[in-house]
């Protein structure tokens, strides 16, 4: 392990917050330097952050205000997107999907990423009969595929933003736990972990302390990949009628439903939510894939 | 083999086990304020009423004595019967299954149609426009969402040339060509965003293949590029993308049920739709175990396959 956030972490045990704040720096730097696509990928999802941070502020019109009188109105300097079968601003709608859609990314993408590490660090670390029990259950886990335990458990919790947060989090935590095992697993036996273990160090300390920062790569890793995926899961349980309900402006939502009878009068209400959709997650793959390369490139190719 | 085999089939069945464990506790899950909702939702339907529901859902027994029944329901192909629908669960899926699985196999057909030529392609020609263009073609791919692109495909040509692909199912053995025809545009999206990573992964192991001291003495030997290509590369190169392909599978069942539902398709993934907008449990958790039993002996079929392929792994 010779990543950045790793070593300076592990060198110098009585202020990290200093050296950690460089490593940062540093990989920033070698992103532009070295992968200018990925840091473009990370600049375009930044700006979809903003978007939906402000989209409140930035929507011309408010996401349910209807225009009766200007119902399927094609794309215009008014309606800068036209107008759906209610009247109401495409624009505006696409900006408050942003935001729906980052709430979601951040918030599935963040717990899903902390089951994975809890998970996988007490598999990798504890090894045993705790190894092999989660280990298993992982495996029944993965038989599913996701879009179907999606469903399946939203028929049981039910439709709505929680829910949807809760479950996608579970389904790609439990999912992701393997990657962090591997991990961990690499780490527990260097010399450095043996050595805290045999100073009599308790297993939280040294997997807080030794184990956490080294694996660190492969979660920020794992993190960047999650973002993209659980984007495009909601947008496909919207899409199905079982993400957030209507009238929200999810970008599933607004390709299903009653809007897709209207799309042949107004093909303009097609294009774009999906466009957004495939912009951000494609930004946020590039950017991943480029924080791959430079931070484990034994990942590569594993999606 | 006959070892390696039997202890495959071996693993594989504590692994079912806990998926049978997962499936029947999760339904156990539902709060009980959702029959009520169930119940109101259907009720001019059959006269259900709520005793029925919980007995069909096997509520009113101790928990373990259910799943035990359940279970060797399951084993004797009893998977119990649909709450609204007095059909048993598992002739809806016998009706369903062969339909998804014909939607599948079209679909990886296309998907290695291909992505192998254009992995290959990107391969020899390594860093050149043609490999960033099918690089970039296959991100692109993996970014896309497949309802998406079939709500593209339903708009366009209609909006364009009052032309909309069929939606109207046939069955294969009443009318081949119209049933391929129906299945044709939703195999097509749906392999071609199969295609994104397999081609990824086909150009990945031509290029470690190439570089290989046998392609060199091929090549030193004075074979054709053609037949280095072929014979010697590809055959080496496509050991690993079989088992992506098999491990691809739980995508592709995910994107078939997009698929089912934009282009009208009654397979296995409508199937789960309706199932859950109904609340049809005994339904849902019958197409799970399905699922799952489906996935597992595809990974089992890679296993064997590769065996087959690469002989250095049959004695591990």
């Amino acid at each position: 392990m010779s990543a950045p956030a790793a070593s300076a972490a592990a060198s110098s045990p009585d202020s990290p917050v200093a050296p950690a704040r460089a490593a940062w720096r540093e990989l920033a730097g070698r992103l532009v330097r070295e992968k200018p696509l990925g840091a473009a990928g990370a600049i375009v999802f930044a700006l979809f952050l903003l978007c939906g941070l402000l989209a409140g502020a930035l929507a011309p019109y408010g996401i349910n205000e209807t225009h009766l009188a200007h119902r399927l109105e094609p794309p215009s300097l008014t309606f800068l997107l036209g107008t759906d079968q209610l009247g109401r601003d495409v624009f505006s709608r696409v900006l408050h999907g942003a935001r729906l859609s980052m709430i979601v990314a951040l918030l599935a993408a963040g717990f899903s990423t902390v089951i994975s590490v809890v998970l996988g660090l007490l598999s990798g670390y504890f090894g045993g009969w705790v190894d092999q029990l989660t280990q298993r259950f992982v495996d029944a886990w993965m038989v599913f595929p996701g879009l179907v335990l999606l469903i399946g458990a939203i028929s049981i919790v039910g439709p709505g933003l929680g829910q949807i947060v809760v479950i996608l989090s579970l389904l790609y935590g439990i999912a992701g736990s393997r990657v962090v095992r591997g991990a961990a697993l690499g780490v527990q036996g260097q010399t450095y972990t043996l050595a805290a273990r045999s100073l009599g160090a308790r297993p939280l300390y040294v997997l807080w302390r030794h184990v956490l920062p080294n694996v660190m790569p492969v979660v920020l890793v794992l993190f960047t990949t999650r973002l993209g995926a659980v984007i495009l899961a909601e947008a496909g349980l919207s899409f199905l009628g079982l993400g957030v309900p209507p009238p929200a402006p999810t970008w599933g939502g607004m390709l299903s439903g009653d809007g897709r009878t209207y799309m042949y009068v107004g093909p303009w209400l097609a294009i774009a939510p999906g466009l957004s959709l495939t912009a951000v997650v494609f930004a946020v793959n590039v950017f991943g894939d480029a924080l791959r390369d430079l931070l484990d490139p034994k990942m590569r190719g594993i999606r | 083999m006959r070892t390696f085999l039997l202890r495959r089939l071996l693993a594989a069945i504590p692994t079912l086990l806990i998926v049978s464990l997962i499936v029947f506790f999760a339904i156990r899950l539902i709060p009980g304020d959702v029959i009520d909702l169930m119940l109101a939702q259907n009720d001019i339907a059959t006269g259900t009423d709520r005793a029925r529901i919980e007995a069909a859902l096997g509520m009113d027994r101790p928990l373990v004595l259910q799943y035990v029944v359940w279970l060797g329901g399951a084993l004797r192909g009893d998977l119990g019967t649909s709450l609204w629908q007095n059909t048993p669960v598992t002739a809806q899926i016998a009706e369903r299954l062969p339909i998804s699985f014909e939607l599948g196999l079209l679909a990886m057909l296309v998907a290695l149609l291909f992505a192998v030529p254009i992995g290959v392609y990107s391969a020899i020609r390594q860093d050149t426009a043609g490999d960033y263009l099918t690089r970039s073609f296959s991100l692109l791919m993996l970014a896309i969402p497949g309802f998406w692109l079939g709500t593209l495909v339903m708009v366009f040509p209609s909006v364009w040339w009052r032309w909309a692909p069929p939606l109207d199912y046939t069955p294969f053995f009443a009318d081949p060509v119209a049933n391929l025809a129906h299945m044709l545009v939703p195999a097509t999206l749906l392999g071609l965003s199969l295609s994104a990573v397999t081609m990824r992964m086909t150009r990945t192991m031509m290029l470690e293949v190439l570089r290989q001291d046998y392609i060199r003495t091929a090549r030193a030997k004075g074979l054709s590029e053609g037949v280095v290509i072929v014979r010697h590369a590809l055959r080496n190169g496509l050991v690993p993308v079989v088992t992506l392909v098999g491990l691809q599978a739980p995508i592709l069942i995910g994107g078939a049920v997009i698929m089912e539902q934009i282009f009208v398709i009654p397979g296995m993934g409508l199937l789960l739709l309706e199932a859950v907008f109904q609340r049809d449990y005994p339904v849902i958790s019958g197409v799970f175990l399905v699922v799952g039993i489906a996935v597992l002996s595809i990974n089992l079929l890679v296993d064997l396959s590769y065996a087959l392929l690469d002989p250095k792994t049959r004695r591990a």
